[in-house]
């Protein structure tokens, strides 16, 4: 096939730009209330592990090694993640582009022109009110690009969804 | 024209551009009936025809015919529509009353179906696609259903208003395209060649099959007692395996493959694909039920080219539409059936009317994406390769799943190879061009100021081989093109040349 291999070879000063991460980091509320979330998700799995371990009074080695490779893999995710995602989830807006930063062993960023932005939305969970966060949903005409901003300061996601919300309105044409 | 039920005074007396409103053809007082019968057949006919409680029964099940009758009839009565100078509107609904209405500015796309009982009676269904990406059922709005010459009119209307000269009449019952439109391409028999290995008849065999164990589970036959049955049967048993099978496997793979060309004459039979020079571009086809799909040029976003393995195997690919308004779902955005490899490219450049982005060199993805391919590929077939081994070792099961599993290491390598083959990327002067996939690969051409947006994802092991995955979103066909596993630099630089200006401010040298 021609047009092979281009690249890494140029080597380039263009080959040394890299997209910096967004300025801006959530609120440190979030690792806490992340942490809650995944202790939540893992209860049922202590609950069947506790069941199973009054019904059933045989103990073979093999079930031994998964308790105790379940136990660690949720106490790693619970102490782990939400650090890690912390250190990940930023976001940052300017007049002309929404960018963010999520995830933490998968990692994705997402860029969209504010003139393509079609709503903003603010979301409070029960959970979310507890620890006084709040999610920002951005959404574009693609089905696949809304841009979300988990564990964001209540006050700081409503600031923002009303600027988003105004350089929108502010902008022409039906964003497809 | 006054409504019997007296339902229209609200909603007519606030005209604000004046257009009149119009009915459904009355044609529809007989097909929705019919169709509501149709749908209610088999407990009406239980209750009309099996003799248990005698007279009551049946007054009950006459009522409930008359009532279905009735309330298929009402949706003539109660269904009103208008094209205005702004916006189409559609009031429907006998006890619940719905109002939809669309601006003009906002109709994508036109779809005229006509079952063969609407053609039967003359009639079509037209519906009015938005792009509303949320789009349930319910914001689609559908005229279910008008005349055939009405609905080529409707077409024009909504979609041609710039340039309204166009003779309604000329095309009454076939939707024949009229002389501003210029032909692009039209069904070719020899096509039907590619009908087989489109596996299309698998599904259809699957029902045919899944319908006749369902009826001989319910009814219970006595096949045992038939004395051909079951001398075939004792015949059959009494032949080597081997042969059975052989014999079996030619059957299934002549059958699917006539199911396969039948499948492709109902669904294709009188494809056409035009271009209106009021700038929409129109599919239509369809034994049976035809089809007819118009889409405006300046809604596409782009072309893709997807073909399946085994049609590739035998040179052949379908072109399908990105454009906003078309859920590409239901087989709307469809441009061209399966059909020569050549064909399809021609087709996807005529559509685009720049030949550069089907046929511009692709760039490789390098030796990083490469060895992805592999582990990737290798890694699932090892991993269960290792499982079924431990369950054999320990568990009891049979020594054949692991060295079974264990053959699908070479074919796990040559689908990797054949991964890494096809994926390539390329930035024409109007295009981001991207291809990858190998059960089936899709080439995709997608408008550079069509992309709404990026996304960037990197997986554990991708940031360890510094691989990004990137893509494009835009407000069409399946929202999101992806081009997996650059090296990051060359995402970005991607991503920087395809949206100029864009990715400037988060940059960092």
């Amino acid at each position: 096939m021609p047009g092979v291999g281009t690249i890494g070879q140029s080597g380039g000063v263009i080959d040394r730009v890299t997209l910096r991460p967004p300025r801006n980091l959530v609120s440190p509320r979030a690792v806490p209330y992340w942490r809650l979330r995944a202790a939540a998700g893992w209860l049922p799995v202590l609950v069947a592990g506790i069941v199973a371990l009054v019904l059933v009074p045989e103990r073979p080695a093999w079930a031994v090694a998964l308790a105790a490779l379940v136990v660690l893999v949720a106490v790693l995710h619970i102490v782990v993640m939400p650090q890690w995602r912390y250190r990940v989830h930023r976001w940052e807006v300017t007049p002309e582009a929404v960018y963010t930063q999520a995830g933490w062993v998968s990692q994705e960023r997402r860029i969209a022109p504010t003139s393509r932005i079609q709503t903003v939305d603010t979301e409070r969970g029960p959970l979310e009110q507890l620890f006084g966060l709040s999610k920002v949903t951005v959404t574009t005409a693609s089905a696949a690009g809304p841009l979300w901003i988990h564990g964001l300061d209540h006050t700081v996601a409503r600031q923002l969804a009303d600027e988003l919300t105004a350089t929108t309105q502010a902008t022409p044409g039906d964003a497809t | 024209m006054t409504s019997p039920y007296g339902t229209e005074s609200a909603a007519a007396a606030a005209v604000p551009d004046g257009a009149p409103w119009r009915r459904l053809d009355r044609r529809m007082l007989a097909i929705r009936p019919l169709q509501a019968l149709f749908r209610a057949a088999v407990p009406l006919a239980v209750l009309l025809l099996v003799q248990r409680d005698g007279a009551i029964q049946q007054v009950v099940g006459l009522v409930a015919a008359l009532l279905v009758v009735l309330a298929g009839m009402a949706h003539w009565f109660t269904t009103r529509y208008r094209i205005g100078a702004t916006q189409v509107e559609l009031v429907t609904g006998l006890l619940r009353r719905r109002r939809l209405a669309v601006p003009l500015d906002r109709v994508r796309s036109v779809d005229v179906t006509a079952s063969p009982l609407h053609r039967l009676l003359g009639v079509a269904v037209v519906k009015v696609g938005t792009g509303s990406q949320a789009a349930g059922e319910h914001d689609e709005l559908t005229l279910d259903a008008v005349s055939a010459a009405e609905a080529t009119q409707l077409r024009g209307e909504l979609l041609h208003r710039g340039a309204r000269a166009e003779p309604a009449t000329d095309a009454p019952r076939d939707l024949a395209p009229t002389p501003a439109e210029t032909p692009i391409a039209r069904l070719d028999l020899r096509w039907l060649r590619f009908a087989p290995f489109t596996l299309s008849g698998l599904v259809t065999a699957g029902a045919i099959v899944g319908f006749v164990a369902n009826f001989a589970n319910e009814v219970r036959p006595d096949l045992g007692g038939l004395g051909a049955v079951r001398g075939a049967a004792d015949q059959v048993a009494g032949l080597p395996l081997a042969g059975v099978a052989v014999v079996v496997a030619v059957g299934l793979v002549v059958v699917v493959s006539l199911l396969s060309v039948g499948g492709y004459l109902v669904g294709f039979w009188n494809f056409s694909l035009t271009r209106h020079a009021g700038g929409t571009l129109h599919v239509q086809r369809g034994l049976l039920t035809t089809r007819a799909v118009s889409l405006e040029e300046r809604r596409l976003r782009g072309v893709e080219v997807s073909e399946p393995l085994l049609v590739r195997a035998v040179h052949g690919a379908r072109t399908v539409a990105i454009a906003t308004g078309l859920s590409g779902g239901a087989g709307g955005a469809l441009l061209l059936p399966p059909a020569p490899l050549a064909e399809a490219r021609r087709v996807a450049a005529a559509v685009l009317r720049d030949p550069e982005p089907l046929a511009t060199p692709l760039h490789r993805h390098g030796p990083a994406a490469r060895r992805r391919r592999y582990t990737r590929a290798l890694g699932v077939v090892t991993v269960g390769v290792a499982a079924l081994y431990g369950a054999h070792r320990w568990a009891g099961l049979p020594r054949w799943p692991w060295i079974v599993a264990l053959l699908l290491l070479p074919v796990a390598a040559l689908l990797a190879a054949d991964r890494y083959r096809n994926l390539g990327h390329a930035l024409t002067g109007g295009y981001l061009v991207g291809r990858s996939g190998s059960v089936t690969r899709d080439t995709f051409a997608l408008r550079r100021d069509g992309i709404i947006g990026w996304r960037f994802d990197q997986s554990l092991f991708q940031r360890r081989a510094g691989l990004t995955t990137v893509t494009a979103t835009t407000a069409g066909g399946s929202s999101a093109y992806t081009v997996p596993d650059l090296a990051e630099a060359a995402a970005i630089r991607l991503a920087d040349e395809a949206v100029p200006g864009l990715l400037i401010p988060f940059l960092q040298r």
